[in-house]
């Protein structure tokens, strides 16, 4: 492995104390900005698709791949890994080996943290388009990939600290201290999340089940936005806001306080992604409480960037890159004042489930992640190619029109959450439920197709970018090693102060400070979570819940296949709406077998909790077929193939066997016979259907995805043993 | 079915919450005391870290 430390490095004398000469690498840099570029469309172009899916559900043609619950993890991932995280990965390249006065540790390093990155995201959305999907949000890719992340992952750590240690910079600005938390704590949150037992190169079955899997799920979830999303963001903003406004950062001190703040507060909040639901008490006060708390550093933070600005207003006026960056941080200041907001619980029996929350994260990804994004790409292409952006009134038109695409996008599905939220709750004078399911769906489609117009425009403006930066590095000379000077840290580190403090003593310590940040977050995110592991003694907690059945494990695979639990939940709050229009709320004790539990976080559709047994067969048939033929104006997709393709019976086996690993309590042996009661199964199944005049055959997979749907909820249905 | 009894039947869980507040209170006090009493000059060493980067440009 090539570990060159500074190519061409050559030392000569220069004052009083030693120069070195080095160079700092550019070329990783452009290949992530143009990998950021490259993916942002891609994922952004599925996103539009998505989003006139809702609008016009025939735009899926009948085809599995571009169907919405498998387009849309393509859509997410896509945005979050491939966009922002290329994002990340170009800004810590170039701002880390500037901080340190260090070119990156390897070259080597580089090189395959990048392909290893593409190749990952090429990987994910191949895999997610066949349907690969563990079905936990924004954690979609199958075991293999899981791994291949752990190891680049690893890799850019080696090479993160590889360059900090080799510095020559006494002090670790603020934006690397962002860096380290991001690196170590994406790293825990991964790995705990990703433990699933594997059946085969692209299924596996989360380790956790039900309340236990659905916590550590939003622990992740919540946490991912914190510390890939924001963390890593708030690092390029100190140090790109500065670098583009030519001036430091309004105050240093609060920079601190914002970073402490944040990891410590931030690992806290994740159960308020599950309030309501059958979550501890507790552990959803606690989300809470942490939530509430996180606005002070985070509007610290923001007034921290927009005061950076403060008397260089004029610059902002005709500046590009000061344009986005002022509208990114803004839309931080909004989101985070938006998210304590809906994390209050009387706030969240209103807006979970709707589209308020889509148009709240993507504020946050629209607003501060992709604004932020091009503000540095527009500031980064022009230095490193020596020359000025090609045309400036082109950036500013790329401003306005993503500034207008993300109004267009937010400001109806505020209105359509909001709205629809309202008509599930209302009822009649008679005390029934005014509107059924459906009626609120049709009601805010006209919404739909705004955002979708919001997703266009900010489409459009990313294009008009990309053209301007195209013909900018056209005009441009690319260096791709920038040569630089500074003293060895020996040298400067001799010029030190007396008198030293703990803080700098960690501040100079990379390594313990790594260790430090580990603990932090670890220990916020044990607290969290280990009471409910302890609690074993859930499983026998509702006497009539059962393991699924072989056919209906099929088709709970399928369901995750297919992406169902995007638009459709399975966890009845216990709300007088939400009984009265679904059946009695759901209870921990009802999910003990489901490896992963497929609560959903998005009603698009109606919650599916109690869906078992509420139709006939056929009504199910016909509605996967043509779900409109059923429920007039529906905007669910159809899915033909279902019709076609046969349930693969060779899986049976293996499938038992790890249900049984992870604690599932088949008898000995029941491996063997499992595909013997599938057959049965099918076959009443099958004979239901054909009283209904509908003729199929047993193999096919809409007969277990019909059996798996008129399981759900049933157990609790069926028998009144219930504990009190 | 309440999720709170089987909470309870782990031994201490009250204190979980209250040994997080112990380590994160004292820690953060600590780098409020210690921000609020950087020197002047090591704050501005600092904050221009990003404007000097051995480069020309």
């Amino acid at each position: 492995m090539d570990f060159t430390l500074n190519r061409n490095a050559d030392l000569h004398n220069s004052g009083g104390g030693v120069m070195e000469k080095f160079y700092y690498d550019n070329q990783t840099v452009k290949l992530f900005g143009y990998a950021t570029l490259f993916w942002g469309v891609i994922g952004m172009l599925a996103g539009l698709w998505i989003a006139l899916e809702l609008v016009w559900p025939s735009l899926n043609f009948g085809f599995a791949p571009i169907t919405f619950g498998r387009l849309r993890p393509v859509h997410t991932n896509a945005v979050v890994f491939a966009f922002v995280g290329n994002g990340i990965f170009m800004g810590v390249y170039y701002s880390l080996q500037r901080l340190c006065k260090a070119r990156m540790f390897s070259d080597t390093l580089s090189k395959v943290h990048f392909w290893g990155w593409q190749l990952i995201i090429a990987a994910a959305a191949a895999t997610l388009l066949m349907g690969f999907n563990t079905s936990k949000e924004y954690a979609e890719l199958e075991w293999p990939i899981d791994v291949a992340i752990t190891l680049v992952w690893v890799i850019f750590g080696v090479n993160l600290m590889g360059t900090i240690l080799k510095r020559r910079e006494r002090h670790l600005y603020v934006a690397i201290w962002f860096y380290i938390a991001t690196w170590i704590t994406v790293a825990m949150l991964h790995i705990v999340n990703s433990i699933e037992i594997p059946v085969s190169l692209f299924k596996s079955y989360s380790w956790y089940a039900g309340v236990q899997d659905a916590l550590v799920q939003w622990w992740y979830g919540h946490n991912a936005v914190a510390f890939f999303l924001t963390t890593p963001y708030l690092g390029l903003m100190y140090y790109f806001l500065p670098k583009a406004a030519e001036r430091p950062v309004y105050s240093y001190r609060l920079s601190i306080i914002h970073f402490w703040a944040l990891i410590f507060i931030y690992i806290w909040a994740g159960p308020h992604h599950l309030l309501y639901t059958a979550l501890p008490d507790w552990a959803q006060s606690l989300g809470t409480v942490f939530s509430v708390m996180l606005l002070a550093p985070s509007w610290g933070g923001m007034i921290n960037g927009l005061f950076t600005l403060r008397g260089a207003w004029d610059k902002v006026r005709e500046s590009a890159v000061l344009k986005f960056m002022v509208v990114a941080i803004t839309a931080y200041g909004m989101a985070t004042f938006e998210g304590p907001l809906l994390s209050l619980k009387n706030v969240n029996a209103i807006s979970h489930y709707t589209d308020w929350t889509i148009a709240h994260v993507h504020v946050g990804a629209l607003g501060w992640n992709g604004f932020l994004t091009f503000g540095v790409i527009y500031w980064l292409i022009p230095k490193m190619f020596r020359t000025k952006l090609y045309s400036e009134g082109l950036a500013n038109t790329h401003f306005w029109i993503g500034t207008l695409g993300i109004v267009f996008y937010a400001v109806p599905l505020y209105w359509a959450g909001w709205t629809q939220s309202m008509m599930w709750k209302q009822f009649t004078p008679e005390g029934q439920l005014q509107y059924q399911f459906l009626e609120t769906v049709n009601y805010i489609i006209p919404m739909y197709a705004l955002r979708a117009l919001g997703g266009l425009l900010f489409l459009t403006g990313v294009l008009i970018g990309i053209y301007n930066l195209v013909k900018t590095v056209k005009m441009g000379d690319f260096i791709a090693n920038e040569p630089a000077e500074a003293m060895p840290l020996s040298v400067a580190t001799a010029n030190g102060h007396s008198g030293e403090h703990w803080h700098r003593w960690i501040e100079r310590r990379p390594v313990q400070m790594l260790i430090g940040s580990l603990v932090v977050v670890a220990i916020g995110g044990l607290i969290e979570l280990v009471p409910t592991f302890l609690v074993n003694s859930n499983v026998p907690t509702i006497a009539s819940v059962k393991p699924y059945t072989p056919l209906e494990l099929h088709g709970r695979d399928i369901y995750q296949r297919e992406g169902c639990y995007l638009c459709h939940s399975q966890m009845i709050r216990p709300f007088r709406d939400e009984v009265a229009r679904y059946g009695e709320y759901s209870k921990a004790g009802e999910f003990v077998y489901d490896h992963p539990f497929q609560w959903g976080s998005k009603r698009t559709g109606p919650d599916l909790a109690r869906i078992g047994g509420k139709y006939p067969d056929s009504w199910h048939y016909n509605h996967m077929l043509e779900p409109s033929s059923m429920a007039p104006g529906s905007i669910m997709p159809t899915y033909p193939w279902l019709f076609d393709d046969e349930i693969d019976k060779s899986k049976t086996e293996g499938i038992i066997r790890a249900m049984q690993t992870l604690g599932v309590p088949y008898p000995e042996g029941y491996d063997q016979q499992a595909n013997k009661e599938l057959d049965e199964q099918a076959m009443h199944i099958v004979e239901s259907l054909k009283k209904d005049k509908i003729t199929t055959k047993k193999e096919k997979e809409i007969v277990a995805l019909i059996a798996y749907l008129q399981r759900m909820g049933k157990d609790i249905k069926n028998a009144s043993t219930s504990n009190p | 079915m309440r999720f709170v009894n089987y909470l309870k039947g782990i031994v201490g869980v009250e204190t979980y919450p209250l040994i997080s507040l112990a380590i994160f209170v004292p820690l953060f006090i600590l780098v409020l005391i210690w921000v609020f009493k950087l020197e002047k000059k090591t704050v501005e060493e600092m904050e221009h870290l990003p404007m000097n980067d051995g480069t020309d440009s």
